[in-house]
Parts: structure tokens; sequence; C-alpha cells
């Protein structure tokens, strides 16, 4: 159900990334806003989150965290069936237990994955309320189920959906393959298989509901407010203007939290029942089972190249599943990367009764740059080719995927460049393989491109007070990432203040209209938005401050707090003085309006890995890692590096750790815990050094910045893959690289 | 689950563990006292056995003494996030796995989702809430910020705390130690690597270096 609903948005689609952010071939005639001359003091430098100690003091405000006086609990009942049709549901006993406020039947016909939600119970407490979901009597009809993808495939498998099991969502096209594989020297075809993971954010997924007569406010864990609103009007039948979104801290999402979920809307029937505000929140089993799952996939590659490099020909056949949800299109990253004359691809949802898939931290790019970095090192490899001789020969400036516009900024030749440099890429093995010995090291690299621009239409106020307080609004959501730090330092630095001097308020829906936080796209939102607003201001006092110096506006310079003659800059004015002659607080709205036609935006990157293979054990060990990054122009590089950092951690876990693992007798998931659901630990993360090409994207908006979220989490399981290939010859292409799968690949390179 | 408090904390023995309990068969034999009885009775193999509902315990957090009655069931983490108010250890598994709701108990780390509330009865406990003084930040706290050891900051009072533990016996950790003292806390935003910077920033300044 929520899935449906979730799919329908546009927004957060998975599977709209194509068609959002795919760039426009048409110049229009629209100003660029050249934000390369500008000269900032404290954008691109470091500067601690200004809600640091909130967050050290425990006194950050999760939604986990929300008390409110008269609360409730609520639970829901989850269906122990992978597919079953219910017969009956009684509520009597469960409601009739003494401190059970309401029972609602969620369900009523058909449940297609173990977890399921069928009913939710309020109580006083959560002890109680667990206690009446026990007493709830469901009659089901259990139905044939699959839950594995090899099953699902099958001619005969029980069917998810109306249709076969296996249905075609994407296929693509250029030039013809076959006259490629016919130009080509060496002609090569492998699988790469990833598995299923799981989001795992820290703070599983809920939210607190309150009726304040028919006006609904909601607390949620969500990456989208404005998406939880806008779904919980429509849902509800009531006007947005009457639904109050808030979120203020949030414990992660990657992905899982971009749209309303159908607890959210439990908890919102069940407050409205009983008068009293209503908490879900979900076990860790729960976000287990049934808030989203990156889909797995089964990549077959086939890929010509000629002696001196060229890739003439690059294909594709996934299969992917996502549960009752669709699978993630994995051939973006072959696509467009690389300058590749013939190009085709078909990719296939393969449909299981299990819980529905959401998009996870760079969806479809994880798994498909995993396959395809990998592939390149083997088809460098047959033409005894330096692998990353073999990317460079085949870069290209342009889109290549359609519009073959040239790239407003591109920086991955200097990614490659400081990487391989940073990591001693002279150092790997020249065959791969050729070390000998228990232990043997191995160096490799991965290639990243995303997205990462704005959204269109994003707004944000700048309020000035005559007190000179400052105050900077939006309607975003600070996911972990510093969103809240970089709109203290954007005014900050526009005004000639310090970030401690500005008040962030973000995460409610009565805010400026902002998107959902994902897919690479709050910063090139919020921070062009508040840009925006800033300079409106900075303008309006400079205006002021002219006339009480009595000289040119434009000899008007903003510094340590104060506003001065550049020609003279004795004679200034405070920030406080001039603020002091408004009548009122002041504001100046500000817009991200979009970015101008004619040429493609994306991020770009590289991580370059060195990894050590125990081949008596299968372990392997991710020693350093070097990942540089085109984004633009960053805008603190304290949280900045921080994202890097975790999307490195996560991509180890991706490659060594991660995967859902289902039970195919009783259909449920084997693992929906953080022990035997792997994740990366405190010893797993590998060393880390990280660096920012220096560019600023002349065209983009008007900061010239790019969005950092996806990027770091692509190229590192490839790299990891490559380096793996590097040290031991052979690569296991199956991710989580587990022990036993190393053990075996080992096996089957030396038969 | 025996195991993760003893690595972190005070060995439990399973004798001291059901001793803590009150109520149900296990109990029987040591029925305590200090249980508020109920009129109910359970009848067991062993014959008739009365049920306890609730018990009065004090518990010292960060230096105040409160005196609660809790459930026998009740934990640790719940007394102190529903009945205290303190927000800051997290309930991320609820299951002995993570580490989010790590406290100290005197001066051990112990995970307060696996840690039954009747068996913290009279002792000392730290939360993060404990930590700053008098509106200065704790050397620790300071660390997190200026190395930016946190993302989305849900699992960061679990670290801050393992890392308090830490330090508290180890003036000078290396890089090995600073790993081990965290084999009980996961960051899913996975930023262990500005973690390690931020304890050893700390340990700097805890030292006064
Ligand atoms: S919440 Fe206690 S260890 Fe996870
Ligand atoms: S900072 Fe988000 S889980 Fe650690």
């Amino acid at each position: 159900m929520a899935e449906k609903k979730f799919n329908k948005k546009k927004e957060s689609s998975p599977l709209s990334y194509h068609e959002e952010y795919r760039d426009k071939k048409t110049p229009q005639p629209q100003k660029t806003p050249s934000p390369e001359k500008e000269r900032f003091t404290l954008i691109s430098g470091y500067t601690p989150r200004i809600d640091g100690e909130r967050i050290v003091t425990g006194k950050a405000p999760f939604t986990h965290d929300i008390n409110l006086r008269g609360l409730l609990y609520g639970k829901i009942l989850r269906s122990p069936h992978a597919c079953a049709q219910i017969i009956s549901m009684d509520l009597t006993k469960a409601k009739n237990l003494p401190g059970v406020k309401a029972v609602l039947q969620l369900k009523k016909e058909k449940v297609q994955y173990v977890g399921e939600q069928v009913a939710a119970v309020a109580a006083v407490n959560e002890f109680i309320a667990e206690k009446a979901l026990k007493m709830i009597e469901v009659e089901y009809k259990t139905l044939p189920f699959v839950v594995t993808e090899e099953e699902a495939m099958k001619k005969d498998s029980p069917r998810v959906h109306e249709n076969s099991n296996v249905q075609k969502f994407s296929d693509y096209s250029r030039g013809d393959v076959e006259k490629g594989y016919q130009e080509a020297h060496a002609v090569l075809e492998k699988t790469f298989k990833t598995e299923i993971e799981i989001h795992h954010p820290t703070e599983t997924h809920g939210s607190v509901a309150k009726w304040e007569g028919d006006r609904l406010v909601v607390w949620d864990s969500t990456q989208a407010i404005h998406n939880v609103r806008n779904g919980l009007a429509k849902a509800l039948n009531i006007p947005q203007s009457q639904v109050k979104v808030i979120k203020k801290y949030m414990g992660g999402g990657f992905g899982s939290k971009l749209g309303l979920n159908d607890y959210t809307m439990a908890a919102a029937k069940l407050a409205k029942i009983t008068h009293n505000p209503v908490k879900i929140i979900l076990s860790r089993k729960e976000n287990s089972l049934t808030v989203g799952n990156r889909p797995s996939s089964i990549q077959t590659l086939k890929g010509g190249v000629k002696k001196d490099g060229t890739i003439t020909s690059l294909s594709l056949i996934n299969y992917t599943s996502g549960g009752i949800g669709r699978g993630d299109r994995c051939s973006e990253p072959m696509i467009d990367i690389y300058r590749c004359p013939h190009i085709k691809v078909n990719e296939y949802t393969v449909y299981t009764h299990t819980g529905p898939s959401r998009p996870t931290r760079a969806p479809g790019h994880v798994q498909g740059t995993f396959a395809l970095e990998s592939f390149l090192d083997e088809l460098a490899a047959e033409i005894d080719m330096d692998p990353l001789e073999l990317r460079k020969k085949n870069y290209t400036t342009k889109n290549e995927g359609g519009t073959g516009i040239p790239y407003s900024s591109k920086g991955l030749d200097q990614c490659y460049q400081i990487g391989a440099q940073k990591i001693g890429w002279h150092r790997r093995n020249k065959i791969p393989g050729q070390s000998n010995g228990r232990f043997r090291k191995g160096i490799g690299m991965g290639t990243q491109i995303w997205w990462g621009v704005g959204r269109p239409e994003t707004l944000a106020d700048v309020m000035l007070h005559p007190d000179g307080s400052v105050e900077a609004i939006c309607g975003t959501q600070d996911l972990g990432t510093g969103t809240r730090t970089y709109m203290a330092v954007i005014p900050a630095d526009t005004l000639g203040l310090k970030p401690q001097d500005i008040t962030v308020k973000i995460g409610n829906t009565s805010y400026p209209w902002c998107g959902a936080s994902g897919g690479s796209t709050t910063t090139p939102s919020v921070a062009p938005a508040i840009r925006d607003a800033a300079v409106k201001a900075r303008d309006y006092l400079k205006k002021m401050a002219a006339e009480k110096l009595e000289i040119d506006s434009k000899n008007i310079g903003v510094a340590d707090r104060k506003f001065f003659n550049q020609n003279n800059p004795n004679q200034s004015i405070t920030f406080k003085e001039l603020t002091e002659d408004l009548s009122r607080e002041k504001v100046f709205h500000g817009e991200y309006v979009g970015r101008p036609s004619g040429y493609a935006y994306n991020t770009f990157g590289a991580h370059f890995a060195e990894v050590e293979v125990d081949t008596q054990t299968g372990k392997i060990k991710v020693i350093k890692v070097i990942a540089v990054h085109e984004i633009g122009r960053v805008m603190n590089k304290q949280t900045a590096e921080s994202q890097v950092v975790g999307g490195i951690t996560q991509g180890v876990s991706t490659a060594l750790f991660e995967g859902r693992v289902m039970d195919p007798s009783i259909g449920t998931v084997l693992n929906p815990n953080l022990i035997d659901y792997k994740l990366a630990t405190s010893y797993d993360s590998p060393e880390i050094e990280i660096h920012f090409v220096d560019i600023v994207d002349p065209r983009i908006n008007n900061l010239g910045t790019k969005g950092l979220g996806e990027p770091p989490r692509i190229p590192i399981a490839a790299a990891i893959s490559n380096a793996v290939y590097n040290a031991v010859g052979i690569h296991v292409k199956e991710t989580p690289m587990t022990p036993d799968k190393v053990l075996q690949t080992l096996k089957e390179k030396e038969a | 689950m025996e195991d993760k408090n003893q690595k972190k904390g005070k060995p439990i023995k399973r004798r001291d563990f059901l001793k803590g309990f009150g109520g149900g068969a296990m109990g029987a034999a040591v029925a305590p006292k200090f249980l508020v009885q109920e009129k109910k009775t359970i009848s067991t193999k062993e014959g008739n056995i009365p049920v306890y509902s609730k018990k009065k315990i004090s518990l010292i957090v960060n230096g105040k003494k409160h005196t609660l009655s809790v459930k026998p069931r009740d934990t640790l983490l719940d007394v102190l996030r529903e009945k205290l108010n303190l927000t800051g250890p997290k309930r991320i598994c609820n299951h002995g796995e993570c580490g989010g709701c790590t406290v100290l108990l005197d001066a051990q780390p112990v995970y307060s989702c696996m840690f039954l509330a009747v068996r913290a009865d009279g002792q000392k406990i730290t939360t993060v809430e404990g930590l700053a003084k008098g509106g200065n930040l704790h050397s620790i706290q300071k660390a997190f910020i200026e190395k930016d050891g946190y993302q989305c900051g849900f699992c960061t009072s679990g670290f801050i705390m393992s890392s308090l533990a830490l330090l508290q016996r180890n003036k000078k950790p290396n890089l090995e130690e600073i790993k081990q003292a965290f084999s009980g806390n996961l960051c899913r935003c996975g930023n262990y690597f500005k973690i390690y910077d931020a304890v050893s920033e700390a340990a700097k300044k805890m030292r006064g270096a």
C-alpha cells in the first residue's frame, strides 16, 4: 500500500532519478550565476556543527524522544505469513484488555509478506499494547509463496502479483552491440551478484500523532516532512493546511524514510479515536521486515575492447529483486560514465513475497557500479592494460546517455590523478594475483557518477531582527549531513557574521517549502536558496549603510560583523547598529530557481582501496581508502568529510558483510536484528583519506555546489572488489564477499 | 546477552541475574522481601507462590538520588528514558546488539536495555546528560564536536559513554584500544574513523596536553 503511494510520488520514486535529473538539451536563455568569481571566508572551510552541543549532551530531540501528556503507545500486529488470505479477525479480546484504548483492523484481504501490517493497538504502555496484539485473533488461509529470486524466476512458482514474477522495467540501447563485439579484440561475459541490504538506520522508523481539534500534528522520523504532510492530508482527506509535520532530529534514513508510512497513518487514526496523542516506534525486527531494502541484482555484463583500450560494446542483463516492490535500475553507470558507442540494457524485476524495496543511498548505482567497474578490470587484464588507463582512454566530457550535451563541470580526471598518486598506484600488482603467500595485498579503484542537482522552487528565508539577531529558515531536514550548519555558514559568510550569530530553523512544514532530503539534492537546493535570501538581506543592509556612511553602496564591504567602506576600512558601521534602524523584523525570501539547460550536471568521484586477503581464512581486510570527489564547491568540509567517511564505511559493509537472509521454508527474514545482520563495526573501518577537487560548477546554482549524499557510497564496493582481484587474481563477483565465498572463489581459480 | 554485558561491565552471573528477577517460577526460591506483594499467587510445581508487581528502588543518576517504584521487568533504559526523562541513552535495538543505550554503572559501561532496573538499586549511574559540569562541556564532548565524531547523532551518547569508560581506565589509548573500546557500539552512519580522532583528541584534552 504505502509503497504504491510512495512510487506515485515523482520526487520519491526510486526510478524517477533518471527522468527527474536528466538535463535538457536545448539551451534556454537563462542567467548563468557565475559563482566561481565569489570569494568566501567561511564557506568551504571547517565549521563545527552549530548543533553539536545539543547532540553531545543528549538533548537533541529525536522522534523517539517525543513525550507528550497523555501519550498512548501504539503497536502493530504483523502478518506471520508470506502469503495468506485474511479470513476473519476478532478484536474483542484485545479491546477488553484493561489499558487498551483502541484497536484497529488495518488489512482486510490479502497479506503478501511476513511483517505486513494487519492491525494496530493503542494502549497506556508498550507492555499492554504488546500483550493486546497477542489477543487479536486472526484467521488466515495460507497460500503458496516464494521468497527467493531463484525460485521466483521459475515458470511454475507462485505468483506475487497478477502477472509473471519477472517483469521488464527498463531497457536502453544505443548503436549496435553486435557490431561493437565484431570490432573488439577481446570480448568477455561475466555475472555479478549483489545481495538485498536493509537500511537499518539507528533510529528505527516511528511517528507521534496528535490532534488539536481538526488539526493534525505529527512528529515523524522522516527525510521528507512535506511528503509526509501531503500524504497524510490526502489519505485522511483533510486540507494540507490542517496538517503539520515536525522532524527536528533523525537517526538516519538512507532513503528508507522518504514518504508517508502506513504506521504513521495508523498513529493518526488511533489518535483520532482515542483523543490522545499516539506514538508508534517500530522495533529493530520490524525495521528488517517492512520499511524497505536495497534490491538485489544478478547482472550479466558483456563487453568488447580493442587492443588500444577502446571499449566498443557493453551490454547488461539485470534481474533485480525488491520483494513485492520494484527492483533497482542498475544500468545508469554503464550508460553514462564512459564513451562507448554501442550499449544494450535489459532490466527485469523479480517479485518475491518479501517486504517492498525503497531507495537506498545511491539506488542502482551501488549495485551497477560494483558490477561495471569490476568487469572493466577484467577487460583491462584481457588486453594487458592498466585498468586506470583503460578508464582514461574511454573518458568523456559530455553526457553519453542520450543528450550528448557537455558536462557543466567534470573533475573526474583530477579524481583519477589525485587518487592514483595518494594510494601509490604503481605499488599494485602489475598482473592481478601475482603476489604469493598467505596474506596477499592488492590495490584497486572504482569510478562514480551520480546526479547531485537541486530541486527548483526550493524556498528559504533570512530574517533580520532589530536587535541584530538573524534567523535562517527552511522547511528542510538535517539527516546528520550538516544542513543546519551550512544554513548558518552561508548567511554568516554573506553578512559578515559568525555562524553562531545565526539561528537556524528547519524541520517543520510551517517553514518555506523544501523537498525531500534524498538523492543528494538537499545542499544544491537549500544552499542556493538561503544564499539568495542572504544576498538580498546583505544588499538591503548595504543600502542602509551606504546612506549612513554617505558613500556608494558598491563600495561597501562586509566582514567582522561590520559594514565598511572598502576604500577606507576605518569608516564603518556595525551590523547591530544597522539593524537597530529596522522598525520591525524584516524577512528576505530566497529561492533556488533551477539550473540553465544545455548542460549536464553530475557529480564525479573515484575511490582507491588497498586490501589484504587472508587466503587461508578467506577474510578480506580493507587497509586504506583514498576518496576523491568532485562536487563543485564544498559548503562545509567538516561535515562533507564525515559524509564521505560514512559512505566508505557503508560501502565496506556492502562489500564484505551485508545481506538479508530469507528462510524459504517459512518465508521470513532469518537475520532481522543487528547481530545476525552484520554491519561494519569499529574494527572494520579502514584508514581514510579524503580529497575534494577544487572546482566550482560555473552554472548549476549561485554557489556552484552539487550534492554529496550518494557519491561516496557508490564506488567503494567496486574499489574493494578490484583490490581483491589485484591481490588474488580473481574477482569474488558477489557481495557480500564473505570468507566462504572468497575461499570458494580461490578454489575455483586453482581448479 | 550475558556475554555482552560481561565484556563491557561487571560480569553478571546467572545466579545474580535470577535473583534480580522477582515473580515467576524462577524467583520462587528467592522471593525478595522488598517487593510489593500483590494479592495474586500463581501455582507452580513447587506450590503457590506470590506475584510481585513493583519494587521501590533508589538510583543515583548523574549525582542525584531518585527513589522510584519499578516493575521487575523494567529495564534501566526504560526507567531512565520514561521515568527520568533522560533521552540521551537511545533504544536502537533493545537487545544488547548496538550500544546505543550505554550508560556507566559506577565506572563500567553497561547496556541499559539489557540491565533490569531492580539490579541497579542503590547504584551510581552516569548518562551522557551528566557529563557537562556547570555549563562546561566535558573534554570528550568538546572533542566530538571539534572532530565531527557523529553524523545523525543517534548513536553518539553511547559512543561518548564508552569513550568515557575507556579514558577513565586508559589515559593514552592507541588506535587498537580505541577500536576495541567500541566493539559494542554500532554507528550506522559509519563515522568510526572520525570517532577515533575524537577519542584521541579527548584523551589529549583530558591529559591536559
Ligand atoms: S539498545 Fe541497548 S544495546 Fe542496542
Ligand atoms: S552518527 Fe548516525 S548512527 Fe552514528
